[in-house]
């Protein structure tokens, strides 16, 4: 996980996003999204997802709409990337996935 | 005429019932929105029903008088008394086609004709040219869009919500939806988050989702319904084939959890509806919004706009509200056959006699075990048979509630001013009886409409106030129920009815008679005072009958009048016909009994008046006339009685007689054989019935007994 200035801050999530963390990573999330306005996922270290980690970070993003912050996801790996498609999800987070992908590997 | 015609029909006539029962609320106060909104349902329902069992005619009629009410409900058309008038011609109107439902047949042409007027009146309240638009309106149904009340779609449609355990469960609701695409394709799916909670309260490991999937495959149901197999049970299911009703679809969106606009929209999205429809829906939908009453179901608001096949939702719809409306009547009320229902009675009255003879035989063999052991048994079936008889109970209030229909055409026909008042009707009575009182009491009532309360004019003139009242009242007495109708009019003349009764040879010049004799007299055949003969009334057929037809139901009639402040007509009925609580008493080697009923007192005749009464037929009782009848007399018993006698003392409409008889039996639980029709003539028995040791014991008719008594005193 990475940190950098106050209002924006940057997570890379290195582990799988599924029911066997979903509970430890909902405050995580939360809380993150909490001391910030701007989060950043990394999510190219998602090895799996599952239902119960979509609902999380579902839950993240909405908090974030509501209180009017941004949580963007970025770099999606496959595993992320086909749950979001298979749900149709990948809209309603609103960060285009293909171009997110391209910006990883500029950006790296 | 199948299961659904018949259902359909019952529960109409009781919905008109209904409807008429608003109308002439309405009528009175000028209806506010619930009464308005019951006639509306009574309606929707009723024309929704008429799609399921395909009924065209009540259908095509109940449109336009459901266009009607809409308008009335949404305050377009405000009510009137000529439009009451017209929307109970209309209420008539479906019932006459009810019974052609019930008949099987189509409506006749005089039906049809009254179709036509009642729906052409209709449709000038609708403002609309009545001719032209009326095949128009009836002929196509509003419909374009959706194909003939099918989803358009050739799509298999799927609803989910997940249960909250799934998760915990291991299973995953992403591997069900990839499991589906591996024989069909997704179209679209949309997720619905929508419940998972605010974050404090969201649990990470239950599952919230919810999915609406619009599936292409070739597979059937079955097997898509397979896919599921190991959540049906934590998991809402919903499976439409491919242009599947969209009644069916439609009705579904109510049972979900979310809000059905909300979904309309999710519709879409799959491809369920297309957004064009929604649009339009939506429309209407926020233009409505202002007032949370008239805001419309997603379902009206698309049989609105055309969009789905009207009569398809309608019977959805209709479903639905019976859903609402039904099920908290449907939890208390259960509909069973009368049939069943009688052979029942019948079997407890069987018990009955069959546990009064173990009875018996247990207290002759001594052994007071088995006295102990049947006496519960009796206790118990005694319980059964007052439940069983509860059963066929039915207040009386329903009867009393139909005339109001009847006082208010008849005194608009008459140019009176009359109101019904109504008490009593709480009070509870056979169902068989309840029937069979229809046709004396509506005699009565219209009678005394017509006869009975004066023109407001004459009313006024007498200082009585213009509107006249109708009261009818009901009360249970000594093991019978009376039933009052009573009316604050002219009241019957006296002399009037002396000089007719004269006339025409009824009683002799110069035979003297009580009033109650003399209003008794208006009960002979043929017997009519009224100066004028109207339509309602008078013609002189009737009060005869009335007399006839309550006598047959072993009950009696009386008239009590008081000229110039009206009359009282009093009709009493025992309260049920089958099973009597009985006294049975003893005379020589005969068993007789009496109904408990009416029973007052039982006394023993002692040695002193026993002798003074060989030539005298009345007794001193605590300082009043007691008329008595030996039974030994009246009913021509030969042998000798026993050394004492006993007076029963027995009460009928108020008037108490003795019956002597030998020994006193005790209480006796009974049901009543009907005797056979040489027995007709016999005065004072009125059934038979079977005693536990197998003999024969004669019912003993009290109220012809205390007629009798009654008569032969005054001479």
């Amino acid at each position: 996980m990475a940190n950098s200035d106050s209002g924006q801050r940057s997570i890379i999530i290195n582990e799988d996003m599924t029911i066997y963390n979903a509970a430890a990573q909902k405050p995580m999330l939360l809380g993150s999204l909490h001391s910030c306005e701007e989060l950043d996922l990394d999510l190219s270290q998602v090895g799996e997802m599952d239902t119960a980690g979509f609902q999380v970070l579902l839950l993240t993003k909405r908090e974030a709409l509501k209180a009017g912050k941004t949580v963007r996801l970025t770099a999606h790996s496959k595993a992320v990337t086909e749950l979001l498609d298979l749900y149709n999800m990948a809209s309603y987070f609103g960060d285009p996935m293909v171009i997110t992908a391209r910006e990883h590997a500029a950006g790296k | 005429m199948d299961v659904i015609q018949q259902a359909y029909v019952v529960e109409s006539r009781e919905l008109l019932q209904m409807m008429e029962d608003n109308l002439l609320q309405m009528e009175e106060n000028g209806g506010d929105a619930e009464t308005i909104n019951a006639i509306f349902r009574a309606a929707h329902t009723i024309k929704g029903g008429a799609g399921v069992i395909e009924c065209k005619f009540i259908v095509e009629f109940t449109h336009v008088l459901e266009n009607v009410l809409d308008e009335m409900r949404s305050g377009t058309i405000t009510s009137s008394p000529e439009l009451v008038e017209v929307l109970l011609s209309c209420s008539d109107h479906l019932s006459t086609l009810m019974g052609c439902v019930e008949s099987e047949s189509e409506p006749d042409e005089k039906i049809n004709q009254v179709s036509h007027t009642l729906r052409e009146k209709l449709q000038f309240y609708l403002g609309l040219p009545s001719t032209a638009s009326k095949e128009v309106v009836l002929s196509e149904p509003k419909l374009h869009a959706s194909g003939g009340g099918e989803m358009e779609t050739d799509n298999w449609h799927i609803s989910l919500r997940f249960g909250p355990d799934v998760l915990r469960k291991g299973m995953d609701p992403a591997s069900f939806l990839r499991y589906l695409l591996e024989f069909g394709q997704i179209i679209s799916l949309v997720t619905l988050p929508d419940a998972i909670p605010e974050a404090d309260g969201m649990d990470p490991e239950s599952c919230y989702l919810g999915f609406e999937i619009s599936y292409k495959s070739d597979a059937d149901k079955a097997r898509i319904e397979s896919v599921f197999d190991f959540v049906r049970e934590d998991c809402l299911i919903h499976i439409w084939p491919p242009h599947s009703k969209l009644a069916d679809f439609i009705r579904s969106i109510d049972e979900l959890p979310e809000d059905p606009m909300r979904l309309g929209e999710i519709l879409i999205k799959c491809g369920a509806l297309t957004q064009q429809e929604l649009e339009q829906a939506l429309n209407i939908q926020s233009d409505r919004e202002d007032d949370p009453a008239t805001q419309p179901k997603i379902g009206d608001v698309l049989v609105d706009q055309g969009a789905v096949t009207a009569e398809v939702v309608d019977a959805a719809a209709a479903k639905q509200s019976k859903v609402a409306e039904k099920k908290s009547l449907e939890s208390q009320l259960i509909r069973v056959q009368a049939a069943k229902l009688d052979q029942l009675i019948d079997l407890v009255g069987e018990m009955v006699i069959a546990s009064a003879g173990a009875n018996m035989l247990a207290r002759k063999s001594g052994e007071a075990a088995l006295v102990e052991s049947t006496s519960v048994i009796t206790s118990l079936v005694e319980q059964i048979r007052d439940s069983a008889l509860q059963l066929r109970m039915v207040q009386i209030g329903e009867t009393f509630t139909r005339f109001q229909r009847v006082v208010r055409d008849t005194s608009r026909e008459l140019g009176k001013e009359i109101e019904l008042v109504i008490s009593g009707s709480e009070a509870e009575l056979d169902k068989s009886v309840v029937e069979k009182l229809g046709d004396p009491l509506m005699h009565l009532v219209r009678n005394a409409l017509d006869h009975g309360i004066e023109s407001p004019e004459k009313r006024t003139a007498k200082g009585k106030p213009a509107k006249g009242t109708l009261r009818l009242n009901a009360y249970h007495e000594s093991g019978a129920i009376a039933i009052e109708i009573i009316d604050d009019g002219a009241g019957m003349n006296r002399e009037k009815i002396l000089n007719k009764a004269r006339e025409r040879e009824i009683i002799g010049p110069n035979q003297v008679l009580s009033d109650s004799e003399i209003f008794a007299l208006i009960f002979e055949p043929g017997f009519s005072t009224a100066d004028k003969i109207t339509n309602i009334s008078g013609r002189g057929v009737g009060l005869d009958v009335v007399k006839r037809n309550i006598t047959a139901l072993r009950g009696s009639v009386e008239v009590e009048s008081q000229e110039g402040s009206g009359s009282t007509f009093r009709i009493r009925l025992p309260l049920t016909l089958a099973i009597i609580d009985g006294f049975l008493v003893g005379v020589g080697k005969s068993s007789y009994v009496i109904p408990l009923g009416t029973v007052v007192e039982c006394i023993e005749l002692s040695e002193k008046d026993r002798t003074e009464t060989l030539n005298r037929q009345y007794i001193n009782l605590r300082g009043q006339v007691l008329p008595f009848v030996r039974l030994r007399e009246q009913f021509e018993i030969a042998e000798r009685g026993g050394r004492r006698e006993n007076i029963v003392v027995v009460q009928y409409a108020g008037q108490k007689i003795g019956l002597v008889v030998d020994e006193l039996m005790g209480e006796f639980q009974t049901v009543i054989k009907p005797l056979g029709s040489i027995f007709k003539h016999i005065k004072g028995i009125g059934g038979s019935t079977i005693l536990g040791s197998g003999d024969v014991a004669l019912i003993l008719d009290v109220p012809s007994l205390v007629a009798l008594t009654t008569v032969q005193q005054n001479q």
